[in-house]
């Protein structure tokens, strides 16, 4: 796929960087002990420190600091031993400190890169950055009321992890693959519960376009955007806007840009003389943050198999493609399903394309309509495992063991109990299914000599006539096989 | 290094502090002797030398991730002049 873009007078190139916002998944804050609750009441979780009154002192939170080293072991980043807390001095009514405390020149993680793979089956190493540790804000509301800002502190203090990337992205696609995979690689991490929609995990986007192989254009940073297809509808926006500008004869002002989801379009969020100047230093209340080898030695002993090891393993064990297989893994509930279904059964490793295919399509339908996730599935794993294997062994048909497949989500039954019960074994004695085509031919001796007549088609219409008297049960490759053979003795 | 009023200015902004003209001129000049009071620093060399960000040797204090809401929101907010339904009211921060 080209990353090109056709212009008036040359092709562009759009380059982008993220820098990722996790909430770090932890009980209390970072530097004090108020709740991390997601909507609880208002101001109900702010303590003395996360309202800055004067004179309260931040004490950090140390698993907040492990959940930093964990993501940075996911990310295949480097582990500063040594790293400082710094001031970022800014004025808003929901910081109330007046500054965040971050990280600036030395932050917790350094350089560090993740894989995103493409559906034709080739990937992408995008590199990281940075990532470092910071307080998260409160919360304003500004449409409730015409002259005020509502102002929630629950959320000032809690632990977020800034993951930067390097301008390595060059469309909505490859930007929207980045963070799925930052998310999933933190989800099976448990560092951040990867809820977008709540704004646990959330994204600004900066973006230039250039004449390829040009020095890089100035850029624009669009904040705050916490879904995918947001992110990709605002860089698709965003590209088309600066192209036209650029050539129209204008240039690209640097600006902060916030997206409107109802109109899709981005627009400068503070003027220029506003420009943010932040003046970081020091946080004289807080020491400079030494690990030693030990602790980064037991961290990396947490660390669970991730998604790429996963990916290897089901190319490698399992013989899936490598698209198909980060698809599974992208989503850790998923995987663990089909992990657990081979597990129940390993002689189903043969048959992981048609595991995989029963998850994502007849489980998945049957879930979506009853608005389930996949983690509170009323089948089993180890049932849908059985079924595969019931058709593998042709003693039911793809097509009755999606009837017993609803069965089995309304009964949670095993699904051999289901066929016997219902008498949804598949028919494969040949006598019997002889029997069923001889009534049907029988039934219909006109159609017989059309078909004969060169009517090739109605061949469909045998099969169907047949496979209905049967109830559905009759093996349909024997079926057609037997139709075949006693329409062409007729001839 | 000499700052100018435009810098002075600049700085009471971001600080959101309203200087007159004459208060203006008056840290120009106290800023500016700091300034040249620091820079004897420059005097010194520092070059292999590791930038000191705290001095005290202690190591930093760690706590374990245990909460305890302490506060009720009507505390947290006795001080605020103008609220609603548990939020703080402030003049609207947007257009």
């Amino acid at each position: 796929m080209s990353n090109l873009i056709k212009g008036k007078h040359h092709d562009w190139e759009t380059v982008i960087g993220l820098e990722i916002h996790a909430q770090v998944k932890s009980n209390s804050k970072l530097f004090s002990s108020s709740s991390t609750t997601f909507g609880s009441n208002p101001n109900s979780q702010v303590s003395l420190v996360d309202a800055a009154m004067p004179g309260m002192l931040p004490v950090i939170n140390k698993y907040c600091i492990e959940q930093a080293v964990k993501t940075g072991v996911g990310l295949n980043a480097k582990i500063n031993k040594y790293s400082i807390f710094d001031r970022k001095n800014y004025f808003y009514a929901d910081l109330p400190q007046g500054y965040q405390i971050s990280q600036y020149k030395y932050p917790i993680i350094g350089e560090g890169k993740v894989t995103i793979d493409f559906k034709d089956g080739s990937s992408k190493e995008i590199r990281i950055v940075r990532l470092h540790l910071e307080q998260d804000a409160g919360k304003s509301l500004h449409d409730q009321n015409p002259t005020k800002t509502y102002v929630d502190l629950n959320r000032s203090g809690v632990a977020l992890m800034e993951i930067v990337s390097e301008p390595d992205l060059r469309n909505a696609d490859e930007a929207g693959l980045y963070i799925s995979k930052i998310r999933s690689i933190l989800m099976y991490l448990d560092t951040c519960d990867g809820n977008m929609q709540e704004g646990s995990l959330r994204a600004d986007v900066n973006i230039s376009v250039r004449k390829p192989g040009d020095e890089y254009g100035t850029r624009c940073e669009i904040k705050n955007l916490n879904s995918i297809k947001f992110i990709k509808q605002a860089i698709n926006y965003e590209v088309k806007r600066q192209i036209e500008v650029l050539e129209d004869g204008g240039s690209i002002e640097q600006n902060t840009l916030l997206f409107n989801t109802s109109t899709g379009k981005t627009k400068p969020m503070r003027s220029k003389e506003e420009a943010h100047d932040y003046r970081y230093f020091p946080d004289p209340d807080l020491l400079p943050l030494e690990i030693d080898q030990e602790e980064i030695d037991n961290i990396k002993k947490l660390i669970p198999e991730l998604p790429d090891e996963r990916k290897k393993r089901y190319v490698d064990e399992y013989n899936l493609s490598n698209y198909d297989a980060s698809v599974l893994t992208s989503d850790k509930a998923i995987s663990d399903y089909f992990d657990s279904v081979i597990k129940s059964d390993f002689s189903l490793k043969a048959s992981s394309k048609i595991v995989v295919n029963w998850i994502t399509s007849e489980l998945f339908s049957i879930l979506n309509e009853n608005n389930l996730e996949i983690i509170n599935s009323p089948i089993k794993p180890k049932d849908l495992g059985k079924l595969v294997k019931l058709i593998n062994e042709d003693i039911i048909s793809g097509k009755i063991a999606k009837e017993v497949l609803i069965e089995m989500f309304n009964t949670t039954s095993d699904p051999q109990i289901i066929i016997d019960k219902k008498g949804l074994k598949q028919v494969t004695n040949t006598d019997e299914i002889e029997a069923f085509v001889d009534e049907v031919i029988e039934e219909n001796k006109k159609m017989v000599e059309q078909y004969l007549s060169g009517k090739d088609k109605l061949l469909g219409f045998f099969v169907g006539q047949s496979m209905k008297k049967s109830k559905g049960k009759a093996n349909p490759q024997i079926l057609n096989e037997i139709i075949k053979k006693k329409l062409s003795k007729k001839n | 290094m000499k700052l100018n009023t435009n810098t002075i200015n600049k700085i009471a902004k971001l600080a959101r502090i309203r200087l007159s003209e004459k208060e203006a001129d008056e840290f120009l000049k106290d800023i500016n002797s700091i300034l040249d009071w620091v820079e004897q620093l420059n005097e010194v060399n520092t070059d292999n030398v590791e930038p000191l960000t705290n001095i005290s040797s202690s190591a930093l204090t760690k706590r374990r991730d245990e909460n305890q809401d302490i506060n009720s929101s009507d505390e947290i907010l006795q001080n605020s002049p103008d609220k609603l339904e548990g939020y703080f009211a402030v003049p609207k921060v947007v257009e």
